[in-house]
């Protein structure tokens, strides 16, 4: 898929793996809110600018999706692209137990 | 040198003096004429000798840029302090205020943010 190298790239890096984390636990985010849960829930201490990159990134691979609402701009996760890794590497289902 | 004021700029007087005494709870503290404007001040009912809140016109040209450019990325102007973020959270709902963030657990503080209607987000803080 044309998709794939943004999709890995953009799981690649730590900060942003985080940052998908966080937008599971609770979808919906200004970048303020993200830039405090990395700093005080994280001890990560990327600038604002380095922390909207890499949502530039998310959001070009399709995993985060941004809304504006009136005067303020929220991120919301998107994990279906992540359903191209395993069409390519399908998970085999475990065994029933045999009863 | 001590603080007495910090300001906060709002595009209403009036409208922001209604926000943060019937909804916040602040209590108006100094209200003269200034020019066109007016000097405008609220304080804590905890602390009515307390710093002083000045509601500032927002007329400068730089202002309005500035408050929509934090406003977009959801970041506070200024921080209040207060017992239960989760409890001012549900009063402050039941008012009809609305927030961006919602009460949020940060590790030694939990915080919220809120828009006071005149163009700024406040954040609300308790530390644990």
């Amino acid at each position: 898929m044309a998709a794939d190298p943004d999709l890995y790239r953009a799981l690649g890096d730590a900060t942003r793996r985080i940052i998908l984390d966080e937008l599971a636990d609770s979808d919906g985010q200004t970048l303020f809110e993200i830039c405090g849960r990395l700093s005080m829930k994280h001890g990560l201490a990327s600038s604002r600018q380095a922390i909207s990159q890499h949502l530039a990134v998310l959001e070009q691979a399709g995993l985060v999706r941004t809304r504006r609402q009136g005067r303020y701009k929220f991120h919301h996760i998107d994990t279906s692209p992540l359903r191209s890794i395993v069409e390519r590497w399908p998970i085999e289902q475990p065994e029933e137990p045999s009863p | 040198m001590r603080i007495n004021i910090t300001s906060v700029l709002v595009d209403d007087q009036a409208k922001a003096l209604a926000f943060y005494t019937e909804k916040l709870g602040f209590i108006k503290k100094t209200d003269v004429p200034a020019g066109a404007a007016r000097w405008l001040t609220v304080v804590s009912p905890a602390d009515p000798e307390g710093v002083e809140l000045l509601l500032e016109p927002d007329g400068h040209p730089a202002a309005g840029p500035f408050k929509s450019a934090l406003a977009a990325d959801g970041i506070p102007f200024t921080q209040f302090a207060v017992d239960d973020v989760h409890a001012e959270v549900e009063r402050l709902k039941g008012l009809g205020v609305e927030f961006t963030q919602e009460a949020t657990d940060l590790g030694p503080v939990v915080t919220a943010v809120l828009d006071d209607t005149c163009g700024n987000l406040i954040q609300i803080a308790a530390m644990k």
